[in-house]
């Protein structure tokens, strides 16, 4: 039986086999990004060749005489994003360092299931409700108690008109959006931090504060990084959300009420119809959107790593 | 022996293909796409031939029966007798429609509201900034309209749609032809964009000083009211389908080659200016002669059983004249394996 068996089926095969199929399955990945960035490379040469260098710096966007430029989209995303950012950090910072360090349990452990679920809200549930909800709001409420009453619309990033639609508008939603994320992983890094360590600064008579910030935040500085750019790599690429309410034009950001778009939003608005120079004027902005997403994440662990070895730890 | 059986396998296959239920796909223009889907509706339950649309956009239907994964397209751009000629593509018009101009403004009827062509140009052109404008004044004497900046509400998607609006503006101001011009998507002076119709009402309704452009079928379900229009022949007429229907009497089917015709400005006292035709393409060689029968029949029915369910949703199905003539290119034209479609 044992001599049959070894004539048919060489015993090192399946071994061989098994290994083949799972190198495979991980090099697929691999292949699966070098593979998308090729496709949407070559989609976007025929832009590339006829725009050059100068696709990233115009702001012309004239489907009727096929001329594109990248810059409105380009500065739009960035808008929005920072808007989020600069919104989002600052709270979730504070949430998450209320609910490990000083929320009681009875009612940390129902926030912070909130938290989880509200991550799970699909983006277009956003978009539904900063349509319906949210830019009534801003137009009939916020915008007029930012431009008029606090009188701000006589500087420069608050036009001085407003219909509830724009970019504070977007970059507001994108934070309510990503700040869920980004609480979550920084209250996860807090609780990380040794208990040992937290207690020994209190015995050393240090308050809340100076517990949260020269040991919480210094031991879990990765950790917090890491979700800043986890938040980011997210409001970078959303466009559900951006398309309701951003306005949908090709313009420059002049004010912070102002209409504009985003990248992701301008894909998403002119896919169906895109032919020719335009499609791949597309093709190259959605190349300029994954090259972002990927530089951020690079950034991320290039950044990480130089920390890491700066405290020591290998 | 084998004679029988080959006979046998011939007869089979033949049954089998008769008693085939046959698909239709086709995919394109929006504009008409709420007719289209109470059409492949009532089409099945009279028939039991099923026809799949998708409302993907004119440009798409363009690229998809390009591209050879349809067995019909529709635009509502008419595409040039060249490039059907490049293409082996014959084009016909299905129904007409009109695009009609919504206002969102405090205290005032807006289908009271009256512009002419240059008017509406110069506020897509961001040159009238306020409702109270002079030249808005001028046209509507008597109504008390108030002193609000104007907020443009235009299409953020590419669509046929803006392609019959831009043509309209094109027509009545050189200023625009000069500065935007003509197109699916164009650069938009001011405003701001919606998705598609819906979202281009929705954002009327909610900015007050609104005004957008959007097909009328979508503005009666969103019970947004249109304004006047002067016309070609100087009256101001309201939207309905007995204005389409005035614009499209004396368009010349007889000698558009490839059946191009835009119906934009149009002649006649009682014509609505902004009326547009939307189109099906198909293959002049057919690949497959059952289904080319199968097309054929369908936009047959169309045009005399589908008629009285598309003037119910405000669109004006072909005059019969223009559909004989129709149906008579097809007769011309249609090839399927080398032989002439026959229905």
């Amino acid at each position: 039986m044992a001599i049959l068996k070894k004539q048919f089926v060489n015993p090192e095969l399946p071994d061989r086999l098994f290994r083949v199929l799972t190198a495979g399955a991980a090099w697929l990945a691999m292949l699966l990004l070098v593979g998308l960035v090729g496709q949407l490379f070559y989609c976007a040469m025929p832009a590339v060749r006829r725009f050059g260098f100068r696709f990233l710096v115009a702001s012309e966007w004239d489907p009727v005489n096929n001329i594109y430029g990248a810059l409105p989209a380009v500065t739009g995303t960035l808008v929005t994003t920072a808007i989020a950012i600069v919104i989002a950090v600052p709270i979730s910072f504070i949430v998450a360092m209320y609910l490990v360090e000083s929320a009681p349990h009875w009612l940390s452990v129902p926030i912070s299931h909130t938290l989880d679920l509200l991550a799970a809200i699909p983006s277009i549930i956003y978009g539904m409700w900063g349509l319906f909800v949210f830019v009534p709001f801003m137009q009939t409420y916020i915008q007029p108690l930012l431009a008029d009453r606090l009188g701000l619309k006589h500087l420069a990033f608050f036009g001085p008109e407003y219909n509830g639609f724009g970019f504070l508008t977007a970059g507001i939603i994108l934070a309510l959006m990503i700040l869920p994320f980004i609480c979550a992983v920084m209250r996860d890094v807090f609780r990380l931090v040794p208990n040992v360590l937290r207690e020994s600064a209190f015995g050393a008579g240090a308050t809340h504060w100076e517990v949260t910030y020269d040991i919480a935040l210094k031991y879990g500085a990765r950790g917090l990084l890491g979700a800043v750019f986890l938040g980011l790599g997210r409001a970078v690429g959303e466009t559900m959300a951006i398309l309701f309410v951003i306005g949908n034009v090709q313009n420059l950001p002049r004010s912070l009420f102002g209409s504009g778009t985003t990248i992701a939003a301008t894909l998403a608005n002119n896919f169906g119809e895109a032919e020719g120079i335009l499609k791949s004027s597309l093709f190259e902005l959605g190349l300029i959107l994954l090259l972002t997403a990927l530089g951020i994440q690079v950034l991320a662990q290039l950044w990480l790593n130089r920390i890491r070895k700066q405290m020591g730890e290998q | 022996m084998k004679k029988v059986l080959t006979a046998g396998i011939m007869t089979a296959v033949a049954w089998s293909a008769a008693s085939q239920t046959i698909t239709l796909n086709g995919a394109g223009a929006s504009f008409p796409a709420p007719v289209y889907r109470v059409w492949t509706y009532n089409y099945k339950q009279a028939t039991g031939v099923k026809v799949n649309y998708q409302s993907v956009g004119s440009g798409a239907g363009i690229s998809q029966i390009k591209a050879g994964t349809i067995d019909f397209g529709a635009s509502d751009k008419p595409l040039e007798k060249k490039e059907l000629d490049q293409a082996g593509l014959m084009q016909f018009p299905m129904l007409m429609g009109g695009v009609v101009v919504v206002a969102n403004l405090p205290g005032v009827q807006a289908d009271e509201l009256k512009l002419d062509g240059p008017t509406l140009a110069g506020i897509f052109l961001g040159k009238i900034k306020k409702w109270d404008d002079p030249a808005i004044l001028r046209l509507n004497i008597g109504v008390q309209i108030p002193s609000i900046p104007i907020t443009v509400v235009h299409r953020s998607d590419g669509s046929g749609t803006t392609w019959i609006f831009t043509n309209y503006l094109n027509k009545v101001s050189p200023e625009w032809k000069r500065r935007v011009g003509n197109g699916k998507a164009v650069k938009w002076p001011v405003g701001i964009g919606g998705q598609k119709n819906p979202g281009v009402g929705n954002n009327v309704k909610r900015i007050k000083g609104a005004v957008g452009y959007i097909e009328y079928t979508y503005a009666v379900e969103a019970q947004l009211p249109a304004l006047q229009l002067k016309n070609k022949a100087g009256k101001f007429v309201r939207p309905a389908l007995k204005s389409f229907q005035a614009a499209g009497a004396n368009a010349d089917w007889k000698n558009a080659p490839g059946y191009y015709l835009v119906l934009t400005d149009q002649p006649g006292s009682d014509s609505w200016p902004i009326t547009g035709v939307t189109y099906i393409l198909i293959y002049r060689q057919q690949p497959d002669m059952v289904k080319a029968k199968a097309l054929l029949d369908y936009f047959g029915w169309c045009y005399k059983q589908g008629a009285a369910a598309a003037a119910k949703l405000q669109y004006v199905p072909l005059p019969g004249k223009v559909a004989a003539m129709v149906e008579n290119s097809w007769a011309e034209q249609l090839t399927a394996g080398g032989e002439a479609v026959k229905r």
